[in-house]
């Protein structure tokens, strides 16, 4: 047990806050701060307005002055908020910072109880045990650990683009990892963006260029992280990078070797494309991807299947470069910082059978068409159906997985914009009558509003109201070989049957399938729609709960690229103040070891969520990583020994709590633990 | 095999006579056990619970409660339940009872004045999921004796049996009836109006708007050249079969397509007698269906 003995004579100072009206309304603050007064130990007992103001401060410290005061408990709000500023008040003060406590006496007390009577005792209540609690409080010490300068950015789409460039610019070195063969993400599938309709390649590819040649940043294409160890300013990263059975240094990308594949034409679904045309076995994704290096898919090269190939593109590189021997290989960096910009998936609209995605060959999903349209895509930029026919009418289905009791509940928020967007340019390649079916434009940005406007002055037609679904069905001769959407029209009131020759569906986004295995491998957490969950809504968006992982982009929650950048950029910034920090404090929350009552037993070391339970060999006895312990406390619970205990945490500290909450007459424990009172 | 207990409603025991032949003699020629359920009472259908929900509710939820008593050798109880009006209030009964306590609280009190209490346990079975998932269509096929090749059938769920409570089945777009025609050596027609309107009792009540939404489905699975309709609901096959005259009638039309129970062209392709079947009972014969070439008769005959 650690030692409690003389921790001297007690003089507690109790500060009540009203916090305006959120407490003093539902607590009788004064009732409150006569009530402690009277206990043991208390030498001062105050309510005041804000006692997170700067005069809110300064009577602590003037209190510790004049009534040489030792330990304070202020009840107030969450410790979330404002436990920080009075530990440093009190360290001001002149006192240990953690011979302090807060109580929660908003969150848990004013804002969740309608009975002010019932609320004021029940504030009584945990004053009380805060009050009983500070007797055990030790002197702890700060610790600090150096933080690695070097940073770790997850997926290359565009936020992990622009995260990566801007701690690169700053001088950090990076360390980009990205699953796919090139950069870019989905941002490089699109045609052209809204609400400028500048062309997408066209903004990002010098960023992807930027990236390549950048000397601050290492970039590792088709390559997972597998394995993350370590805490905050020292994380140890693996990174498993899959065979392209081509030399990165050696290839040019001049394509020579896919002209001269045995197979004359492209073969298998091409990804990028999104199946709307055909890859050979060895492909490059699309003419600018970066690196612009080729990639053998062993899935469907003949030689990786039967080995008999007569590797033609071997013959074909004058430079060597193709090597079909080569292996996975894995990396270890150390990096200070993480950011995860790992993106989104978009909803499968097999999903919703009845817009007959998957049955009917016209109907498309956004993406899809984002590359029927491009001028690089896989008809060149002609919008040419599945069937081979030109559409002369266009039906855009909008929130499909998006807004949705059956499947997503969220906006995706760019499913609106896109729609727009792809009206837009559908009219403009084909001429055709466009129909928009919506719930509601939602068009909240810089310019947005006016594309609409735009898009209406454009005589796109716009219908209100949910689609019930899209049918072959004919109901009368002009029905005939067109595919029919049955619409309720809210505006008019009535059923409305469009006939259309090609359907889109605007997909929402949706967290990509590896969510939640990322999640675990980086120790973050979830919001329930399966998004990474920022530490704060509206004041921590791109923290996370654990120190030094960030995230930024779609991976988060539903973003356009605005937002996107936005979000990596402040990710990119987060880090960096971290790093130009230089260290870390670290809460002395931590727990120990009891060397002479830990039997070696082990039974610690699997149960703990950050591996910071080692063995001593020699010794044979358990040690804690203080840097990797989180505090969590779980090996204190389990400990069959009772050698562990935890930092603020220890028994005594715990049972006074108790005692205090129950009302329990505390004075046999302080005589035992030899403390005074008064 | 386990042995499922039975209740027909008032359909199967009349309109739907050939629906119950037919179902009892494919189960027999599957081995597999049916068993009616002892002095069961009527369902309330939907026209007991738009008046009086609690008590439609009760009336429901006695056979449920005789269903476990009947059973009786501690298996839980698997109540077939052929028709789609008698399903859907079963297990919307089944629902209401776990989910609102209120409702249940009122049940048990009804229930208990006939000295019966509701376990929940049990299970409410369409035949299509039972032969589908239970006894497995690859079993079904094996048992064909007459294959249906070319045959071309247009499958008719009607509204009730997948929504909104069963789970068998996509809500939107049921395929059960498909695989098995495709497992029957016939082709299921690409229709979609499976689980569109039938109108429902509208024949009966409003007979222009009833009749209107039945000539939408009969005129589409012509148009897309199905020479049959099966179903899996008594009064689906009702209006479907029994309007066709009228249909001819008021609207210029030439339809003649027999609508068959499911179990019916299963008999037919497992190669039990007419008679066992109901066949005699349809009013638009399906005979130059069955004995043609086409229809496969003498593919293995």
């Amino acid at each position: 047990m650690p030692n409690h003995q003389n921790n001297g004579n007690m003089r507690i100072g109790y500060y009540v806050c009203h916090c305006g009206h959120n407490i003093a309304n539902q607590v009788d603050v004064e009732a409150l701060a006569a009530y402690i007064s009277k206990l043991p130990g208390v030498a001062v007992s105050r309510s005041y307005k804000y006692m997170c103001s700067d005069p809110g401060q300064e009577l602590i410290q003037q209190d510790i002055k004049d009534h040489g005061l030792n330990r304070i408990v202020v009840a107030s709000c969450s410790p979330l908020l404002h436990e920080q500023t009075f530990r440093k008040a009190v360290e001001k003060g002149g006192l240990n910072p953690y011979f302090f406590q807060m109580v929660n006496i908003r969150e848990n007390v004013s804002w969740v109880h309608e009975d002010r009577k019932e609320a004021t005792q029940k504030a009584m209540d945990l004053s009380r045990a805060a009050v009983h609690r500070v007797f055990f409080h030790k002197e702890l010490e700060k610790k600090y650990v150096k933080i690695n300068p070097d940073a770790l950015v997850v997926g290359g789409g565009i936020a992990g683009i622009h995260a990566a460039l801007t701690l690169a610019n700053s001088g950090k070195k990076v360390y980009l990892v990205e699953k796919e063969p090139t950069i870019g993400g989905h941002m490089a599938q699109f045609d052209k963006t809204f609400p400028t309709l500048d062309c997408a390649a066209c903004i990002l590819t010098p960023k992807m260029s930027a990236v390549k040649s950048h000397p601050n940043i290492t970039l590792w294409t088709y390559s997972e992280v597998t394995n993350v160890s370590g805490y905050v300013g020292n994380y140890i990263v693996q990174v498993k990078r899959k065979p392209r059975y081509i030399d990165e240094k050696l290839c040019v990308g001049c394509l020579a070797c896919i002209d001269e594949c045995v197979y004359k034409e492209g073969k298998y679904a091409d990804e990028f494309n999104m199946g709307l045309s055909k890859r050979k076995p060895i492909y490059m994704s699309f003419p600018q991807a970066t690196p612009k290096v080729v990639v053998i898919d062993p899935e469907t090269c003949i030689q990786f299947k039967s080995g008999k190939c007569k590797q033609t593109c071997i013959e074909s590189c004058d430079r060597g470069a193709i090597d079909l021997s080569q292996k996975e290989t894995n990396e270890e960096v150390n990096v200070g910082t993480i950011i995860l910009s790992t993106g989104y998936r978009t909803f499968d609209a097999h999903r919703v059978p009845f817009y007959g995605y998957g049955k009917y060959p016209n109907v498309y999903t956004s993406l899809e068409v984002e590359r029927l349209i491009n001028a690089s895509g896989p008809t060149g930029g002609e919008l040419i159906l599945r069937d081979g026919s030109h559409p002369k009418t266009v039906g855009i289905i909008h929130c499909v997985g998006s807004r949705d009791r059956n499947t997503n509940r969220w906006c995706s928020r760019t499913c609106c914009m896109y729609s727009l967007k792809l009206a837009h340019l559908l009219k403009e390649h084909s001429g055709a009558e466009v129909y928009n079916f919506y719930i509601d434009i939602r068009a909240a940005g810089k310019a947005y509003e006016e594309f609409y406007d735009k898009v209406l002055e454009e005589n796109v037609h716009f219908i209100r109201g949910r689609v019930a679904e899209v049918i072959d069905w004919a109901a009368n001769p002009a029905e005939e070989g067109k595919l029919i959407i049955r619409a309720e029209d809210t505006m008019i009131g009535t059923v409305r049957r469009i006939p259309v020759d090609m359907v889109v569906l605007a997909v929402g986004m949706e967290p990509r399938e590896d969510a939640q295995a990322v999640r675990k491998m980086f120790n973050i957490s979830c919001s329930t729609e399966g998004f990474f969950l920022e530490r704060h809504p509206k004041l921590a968006p791109v923290d996370t709960f654990t120190d030094g992982v960030f995230i930024a982009g779609a991976c988060q929650g539903p973003k356009d690229i605005p937002d996107s950048v936005a979000q990596a950029g402040a990710a990119a910034a987060q880090a960096m103040m971290l790093v130009d920090t230089g260290e870390v404090e670290l809460e002395p929350n931590t727990a120990f070891i009891t060397e002479e009552h830990c039997s070696g037993c082990k039974s610690c070391i699997p149960l703990c969520p950050f591996h910071a339970i080692l063995f001593n060999d020699t010794s044979k006895k358990a040690y804690i990583n203080e840097a990797l312990c989180k505090g969590c406390g779980t090996c204190v619970a389990a400990c069959p020994s009772g050698s562990i205990q935890q930092n603020m945490f220890d028994d005594a500290e715990i049972l006074a709590e108790i005692n205090g909450l129950l009302a329990i007459d505390n004075s046999e424990f302080y005589e035992k633990e030899a403390i005074h009172v008064g | 095999m386990k042995k499922y207990l039975y209740y027909p409603g008032c359909s199967l025991h009349s309109t739907g006579k050939a629906y119950e032949e037919s179902m009892l003699s494919v189960f027999r020629y599957l081995n597999v056990e049916v068993e009616e359920l002892k002095d069961w009472n009527c369902c309330g259908a939907t026209s007991y619970a738009s008046i009086d929900e609690v008590q439609a509710f009760s009336l429901a939820a006695r056979n449920l409660v005789i269903a476990e008593n009947q059973n009786g050798n501690g298996e839980l109880p698997e109540l077939l339940t052929p028709c789609n009006a008698c399903y859907l209030v079963l297990t919307k009964t089944q629902k209401y009872m776990s989910t609102y306590p209120h409702v249940k609280e009122k049940v048990d009190q009804a229930l208990s004045a006939a000295s019966l209490h509701y376990e929940g346990k049990t299970k409410v079975r369409h035949p299509l999921d039972v032969i589908a998932n239970d006894i497995g269509l690859k079993t079904v096929s094996d048992m064909v004796k007459k294959n249906l090749q070319g045959l071309r059938v247009a499958c008719y769920y009607g509204c009730q049996i997948v929504r909104p409570f069963a789970d068998f089945d996509d809500q939107h777009n049921p395929m059960t009836m498909d695989h098995l025609v495709s497992a029957l050596g016939g082709e299921a027609v690409d229709w979609p109006l499976k689980t569109r309107c039938c109108s429902g009792s509208l024949t009966g009540t409003i007979p222009e708007a009833g009749l209107r939404l039945n000539r939408r489905l009969l005129v589409e699975a012509v148009k897309r050249k199905a020479e049959m309709i099966i179903t899996c609901c008594p009064l689906c096959q009702f209006n479907l079969e029994c309007f066709q005259d009228k249909i001819n009638a008021n609207y210029g039309e030439n339809i003649h397509i027999p609508v068959m129970y499911f179990t019916q062209l299963m008999g037919v392709a497992f190669g039990l007698p007419e008679g066992d079947l109901g066949i005699q009972r349809l009013f638009v014969k399906p005979s130059w269906h069955l004995s043609s070439q086409k229809g496969g008769v003498k593919v293995h005959a």
